[in-house]
């Protein structure tokens, strides 16, 4: 049934339908709708499970790695810096191998005080052994969200789900939510790889030396490696059921394109329509959409972007003393091809400002416009 | 010779890899005897993180949850409500964490865990110090001490947190100290928390470390049993944060438990003297408390 839902609510209406059954979150703004909705659901009895209502994000990532070692399906949500305060925990949970399920609203990070869209924080987590996938809008939250399960369930690694602050968090759209009859088909009820059980005892996260430790972390590189392939039957089965599938990128007019503008969230809804008009102008340009970051999906930036004259990533994030964290990855799974496109980076909408289409068109014209990027970084939209 | 009255049970395995003497190797043995195999334990980073043994090795016959240093009251809430979701009202999780844990980087989870009164047991073995980074000064630490970072003339000035104290405050159901050389006492401490459900019940195990103390192992238990009787650690009950109960009234002077330990060598008179009148203070505002109580 369709509903008009905000992003926030997506994700709630998802985590609801997926059964989930142990909950703990800390609220910060833009996060807080998320949090607010489930708590209703575990009050009223919509929902049969526990809310751990705790002091701070740390005690938060650590309550649900707790339950899931206990073998319950967990939701969190968080945003800036609850998800900085989390970043040990976020480690430990995917050592852990436990399919913990986290919507992160992607905002900035103080100071100054900013409470509006920026990727930064997600991004500097890219290291912690997360699944993150990158949302466009509120159909694709409540999709991703409910595959998410199916993905971490099978590979025991955490998933974080990730949706621009307000532009999606707070943007009521039309969302197809289905029956529980439905979903249940897609998503059967939790059967955890690990539980502890005293019926069974062992011990979880013992001391690790040097001659275990690095096996461990092969493990952990090896589920990823299996990510690609079980998302894409995830999507299968969830297309089969719901008729939508999404992929870990997107190509839009890419066949016969010079330039690709690579971009991600919700940037990349405004982007199909500058791209659309740009090619009634007659323009050679395409789009990619990204969604998967981790694991980073190099195979398909090569067969999409290998062979390109040019490429232009919307970098809505900074690694300072580098350049946009997305373009860094794309020219890194570029660089061992042989010649690849040069990879134009721009650095745009951080703490909220917005991107315009004149700004993805300037990005554009920018790039068909300059042989080679006169810069690792071109800020855009700067005020003067 | 009296017979204690201790279960046979052993949920411990030998050889373990705990220092000789090591109270909170003990601590563990007994309260195990009391919780029984239905009891998970949710240990964060100390020295009981090590003693568990490295993977995939395990000293306990009950399963393990290790957790990040932080997180011990959060993370025995989350597996709580994992065990309520799917039904078992049989298995008693513990979080089991050293004074570090517990009076210092985990005070906040602990807290917040006091407060929303989830249902389990929370055990701190204090040793006074962070022993497994090599002996540094937590705020459990007592005054008078040396450690790493309290070395020489810079031994520890400021007193030590009263842990129990703050979890009355929060009206936990209960709170009681226990310690090592007492074990009747100890066992029947956790068997009453283990009996109790429905809340937060905290146990405060007074654990010595022959390494950390600079004590030889042999004296472990006798030095523990000297801290109980010159009253520098009462052992006490509180219930629901008012009902104070006395277990024991230590009457030796603190001088026989500092000067037999290395980590408080150095105190001279006049510091043994302050140490006696800060204790006979603090033993005065308990007896208060339990006073307070009787009065109803
Ligand atoms: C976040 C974090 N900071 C620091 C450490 C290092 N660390 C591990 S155990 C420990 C001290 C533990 O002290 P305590 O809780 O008293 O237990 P003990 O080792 O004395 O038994 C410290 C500082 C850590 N593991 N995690
Ligand atoms: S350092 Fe102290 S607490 Fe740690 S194992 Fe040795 S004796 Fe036990
Ligand atoms: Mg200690």
């Amino acid at each position: 049934m369709k509903k008009v839902l905000e992003g926030s609510h997506a994700v709630s209406e998802a985590v609801r339908l997926a059964k989930v059954q142990v909950m703990s979150a800390y609220p910060i703004t833009p996060q807080t709708h998320i949090v607010e909705a489930l708590s209703e659901y575990c009050t009223d009895g919509t929902m049969a499970a526990r809310f751990l209502l705790v002091e701070s994000e740390h005690s938060a990532m650590a309550a649900v790695i707790g339950a899931s070692s206990g073998g319950a399906r967990t939701f969190t949500a968080t945003s800036s810096q609850g998800l900085a305060l989390m970043h040990e925990l976020l480690h430990w949970a995917s050592a852990a191998r436990l399919p913990i399920i986290m919507a992160e609203v992607n905002r900035a990070l103080a100071p100054g005080w900013n409470i509006w869209m920026d990727q930064t924080d997600s991004l500097a987590q890219r290291d912690t052994g997360w699944i993150q996938l990158y949302c466009e809008d509120g159909q694709d939250v409540f999709d991703t969200t409910l595959q998410a399960y199916r993905l971490a369930e099978a590979v025991n690694l955490p998933v974080m789900v990730v949706l621009d602050a307000f532009f999606l968090s707070h943007t009521f759209e039309p969302v197809d939510v289905p029956d529980q009859d439905l979903v249940d088909r897609f998503l059967p009820p939790f059967s955890p790889r690990i539980e502890l059980n005293t019926s069974d005892p062992f011990a979880l996260g013992q001391m690790a030396p040097p001659t275990v430790y690095m096996e461990m972390r092969h493990d952990i590189q090896k589920a990823m490696e299996q990510v690609p392939e079980i998302f894409s039957k995830v999507e299968q089965e969830f297309a089969a059921i719901f008729g939508r599938s999404y992929g870990p990128v997107e190509r839009v007019h890419c066949d016969d394109a010079q330039v690709i503008m690579v971009v991600t969230g919700t940037a990349a809804s405004t982007c199909r329509k500058v791209i659309s008009d740009l090619r009634s102008q007659g323009e050679k340009v395409g789009m990619l959409k990204l969604k998967m970051f981790r694991p980073f999906p190099t195979d398909l930036i090569r067969e999409n972007l290998g062979s390109v004259q040019k490429v232009a990533v919307v970098d809505r994030n900074f690694s300072f003393g580098a350049s946009g964290i997305f373009a860094q990855e794309i020219r890194a799974a570029l660089c061992n091809r042989n010649g690849h496109p040069p990879v134009f980076g721009y650095i745009t909408g951080l703490g909220g400002r917005d991107v315009t289409p004149e700004i993805l068109a300037e990005i554009y014209w920018k790039t068909k416009n300059s042989a080679f990027p006169e810069n690792e970084s071109v800020w855009v939209g700067l005020n003067e | 010779m009296t017979q204690l009255n201790i279960p046979d049970s052993e949920y411990m395995y030998s050889g373990h890899v705990g220092c000789p003497g090591c109270g909170a190797a003990i601590a563990m043995k007994f309260a195990l005897k009391a919780l029984g195999e239905k009891t998970i334990m949710v240990i964060p980073a100390c020295c009981w993180g090590v003693i568990a043994g490295p993977y995939p090795q395990s000293s306990l016959k009950v399963p393990i949850l290790q957790t990040a240093f932080a997180t011990a009251g959060a993370a025995a809430s989350g597996l709580k409500a994992a065990l309520d979701m799917k039904g078992d009202t049989e298995t008693t999780v513990v979080a089991w964490a050293g004074d570090g844990g517990t009076f210092d980087i985990g005070i906040q989870a602990l807290s917040g865990a006091v407060e929303r009164n989830e249902d389990f047991i929370y055990v701190c073995y204090d040793n006074e110090a962070y022993m497994n980074t090599g002996v540094q000064r937590s705020s459990a630490t007592p005054f008078g001490a040396r450690t790493t970072t309290t070395p020489g003339k810079g031994w520890k000035k400021n007193r030590k947190k009263n842990m129990v104290e703050i979890l009355a405050a929060h009206r936990i159901p209960y709170a009681a100290t226990a310690n090592i050389a007492f074990p009747e006492d100890l066992i029947q401490k956790f068997v009453k928390a283990r009996q109790m459900k429905g809340g937060t019940r905290f146990l405060h195990v007074f654990a010595s470390c022959p390494t950390g103390w600079r004590i030889p192992s042999e004296m472990s238990v006798k030095i523990a049993r000297l801290a109980v009787q010159s009253n520098i650690f009462p052992l006490y009950e509180v219930k629901d944060g008012i009902d104070y109960t006395l277990n024991y009234k230590g009457d030796r002077p603190v001088m026989d438990y500092l000067k037999i330990q290395g980590r408080f060598k150095h105190l001279n008179h006049k510091d043994i003297e302050q140490i006696q009148s800060m204790v006979d203070e603090d033993w005065k505002l308990l007896l208060r408390k339990m006073n307070h109580n009787q009065r109803g």
